[in-house]
């Protein structure tokens, strides 16, 4: 059903781990609970999602970071413009790091300079395009300064599956490599799961706080529909023993509007490290969903 | 003034967030605590783990969130923790909270839990009954003195039967109070712990009349198909009280009179102590089915018409078959004889004659104080399964 057509407002969603279906099945019911026609569509990888957004398949997509990026690009590239219309709380103003080894001689960004960093997936903002670009800013070019050791799990879902970077945790561990590149609460999470002992790695340097992932609108949604969802998502209660599950799957304890500056850091990482380019077109090496 | 948290060096990697957990419990959102410490990785994870929890932060300081408090919106206890604060009835919603737990909202209602009424399920006997019953347990291996010498064979064989005999009897009554376990609200705990000590005492009991049937041989005695339909009918019923009534205060109860006439006249040691082991386990079946049935009938005494009909229907189910074998009336008559005289076996069999009298006066007087009239109880007992259980 295409937007304006009165069937349901349908979701792009990414089927990044088997609770997506629980968490969107879930929301799906609590929304035809308060009478608002709404239905979903799981994709393997988010160029499929965008891509489909920009082509009036579905209506919203539920973005990483990255794939609002694009999808950005896209839309101006076609003069159909998409908007960030909700975000989750906990998607505001994260952190990335770079992390060595307690003991490790580098006691500033400027010595790794020939070492061997680990970084996530390709596709990973958190864990490779965004710590990437910060070293960049720092003056070390990934590849000809130092060495970029990546750990390709879950490629196409942009880093949404942990396991890159906890591979990269671990070969930080083992003395494979000589800095690792997590979000901060994976830092704090393989601290505390035994992946990193606690004490024994130090944050190198983190990065400018960044914005993850959003609710994406295409130009051509109902308005009224795109209201509607986004007045029923902020009214989603953390009380509400029925919605609280969901939202504690999804990680998060509100909805807030969706909000632009907190992208400006992948939009200059993605320039930077040619991922995409101004079009939006996937200008990524070794990059296959 | 804004609350300080010194965590020293412990990190959040090792437990930090209970320190600030605490300083913010309670408080209302925008409650500011401000946390110090040396971890050198403190202010990364301040940060990601005060996100997660909905909490802001600036700099070093906390802003409480809502959250958490939200999330115990709509919470109640789960009735008293005591067993005097037991409630009428148990909601589905507790769910397997402990009793007298602080229940989060949400998560799946109890299925299945439909015994959810405390006149349905309750004694006020049922703490104490299941602390007993706990204080009394007893292993098979230590109280048992299992060397014993060698019978005559056929009083061997005698013994050999009663106990094939005892042990689906006791098989059944493990399955009848196993299968409503499951059915009962956890609200009412104590019901289904005596209830779970209940079927464990049933288990040790199949084993050691098992164990006593093969001390000396190999093979056990007949099954009869008169005693096994007596049997299933008990298990055939799906009302609490009802199987309550029909396996523990006439069926146990008639058992206690059949345990306690083993236990005297049994021509061995292991088979008298067996018995007086289970007999005493069985008194406390009786006690807590008495009990819990007195409890019903003060609360509807309309029960007893019930309870009439009950028996009354398992008689007439069991009209057509034969009830007990008579290889097991005949085995309790050489039991209890000892011997093959004459004389033993007339006072054998004078024992069992006996005994079937005290087996009836005993179902007469759990009957009325049931509240049924004499000349009612008498009609009732004549009505129970010539099965014995």
């Amino acid at each position: 059903m295409l937007p304006g057509e009165g069937g349901p407002l349908t979701l792009g969603a990414v089927a990044y781990d088997p609770k997506v279906v629980t968490i969107w099945d879930g929301f799906r019911r609590w929304f035809a609970a308060r009478d608002f026609a709404f239905d979903f569509v799981l994709y393997s990888n988010y160029e499929r999602q965008v891509e489909d957004l920009l082509a009036g398949r579905i209506h919203v997509a539920w973005n990483s970071p990255l794939a609002w990026v694009r999808a950005r690009r896209l839309g101006e590239a076609a003069g159909r413009p998409v908007r960030a219309v909700a975000m989750r709380d906990t998607d505001c103003d994260l952190t990335s790091v770079v992390v060595v080894r307690a003991e490790s001689p580098v006691a500033e960004v400027g010595q790794l300079r020939g070492a061997t960093v680990a970084v996530g997936a390709v596709d990973s903002p958190q864990a490779t395009l965004l710590p990437l670009a910060h070293l960049g800013d720092a003056g070390l070019v990934a590849g000809a300064d130092f060495k970029v050791r990546r750990f390709d799990v879950g490629v196409g879902l942009h880093g949404d599956h942990i396991g890159g970077e906890r591979e990269a945790a671990r070969a930080l561990a083992g003395g494979e490599v000589d800095a690792a590149c997590m979000i901060d609460g994976n830092h704090l999470l393989f601290s505390t799961e035994g992946t990193l002992a606690p004490g024994a790695t130090r944050v190198l340097t983190q990065t400018p706080p960044y914005d993850h992932c959003n609710m994406t609108v295409s130009a051509e949604a109902d308005p009224a529909a795109v209201e509607a969802f986004t007045g029923l998502l902020r009214s989603m209660d953390y009380a509400d023993p029925e919605v609280r599950p969901l939202l504690d799957l999804e990680g998060l304890k509100e909805w807030w509007p969706g909000r632009l500056e907190g992208y400006r850091p992948l939009e200059a990482a993605v320039d930077r490290l040619g991922f995409y380019d101004a079009s939006g077109r996937v200008t990524a090496a070794e990059y296959e969903p | 003034m804004v609350t300080v948290v010194e965590l020293d060096d412990l990190g959040f990697d090792r437990g930090a967030h209970l320190l600030v957990d605490r300083a913010l419990r309670g408080q209302p959102p925008g409650t500011v605590v401000e946390v110090r410490g040396s971890d050198r990785h403190l202010a990364v994870h301040l940060r990601s783990w005060a996100r997660r929890r909905g909490h802001g932060v600036a700099g070093a300081r906390v802003i409480a969130g809502g959250a958490e408090a939200r999330r115990w919106h709509g919470a109640e206890r789960a009735g008293g923790a005591r067993p005097g604060e037991v409630v009428e009835r148990a909601p589905a919603s507790w769910g397997v909270a402990a009793r007298g737990a602080l229940v989060e909202a949400g998560g799946p209602p109890l299925a299945g839990i439909d015994l959810d009424a405390k006149a349905e399920v309750w004694t006020d006997l049922a703490p104490k009954l299941y602390a007993q019953a706990l204080a009394s347990q007893w292993d098979p291996a230590v109280a048992v003195d299992w060397d014993e010498p060698h019978l005559h064979d056929d009083v061997e064989a005698a013994v050999v039967q009663v106990m094939t005999y005892l042990v689906e009897n006791e098989q059944t009554a493990l399955v009848v109070p196993a299968r409503f376990l499951g059915r009962i609200h956890p609200h009412y705990r104590e019901v289904v712990q005596f209830l779970a000590v209940q079927v464990a005492d049933e288990a040790r009991h199949v084993e050691v009349f098992t164990r006593r049937a093969l001390l000396h041989g190999e093979a056990l005695g007949v099954s009869g198909a008169g005693g096994r339909a007596s049997l299933q009918t008990l298990m055939a019923e799906a009302e609490l009280s009802l199987a309550s009534f029909l396996l523990s205060v006439l069926g146990e109860g008639t058992f206690l009179n059949l345990l306690s006439f083993l236990e005297h006249h049994a021509p061995d040691p292991v088979t008298r102590q067996v018995s007086r082991l289970a007999l005493a386990d069985e008194a406390r079946h009786v006690a807590f089915g008495q009990a819990h049935l007195e409890h019903r009938v003060a609360c509807d005494p309309s029960l007893r018409s019930r309870l009439r009909a009950a028996t009354e229907r398992r008689h007439a189910a069991l009209a057509r078959t034969a009830g007990l074998a008579p290889e097991v009336f005949d085995a309790l008559v050489v039991l209890a004889a000892g011997g093959w005289s004459t004389e033993a076996v007339g006072r054998g069999w004078d024992r069992v004659m006996a005994l079937q009298a005290e087996m009836d006066e005993g179902r007469q007087r759990r009957l009325v104080r049931l509240g049924f009239p004499p000349a009612e109880a008498a009609a009732l007992s004549g009505l129970h399964t010539r099965n014995f259980m």
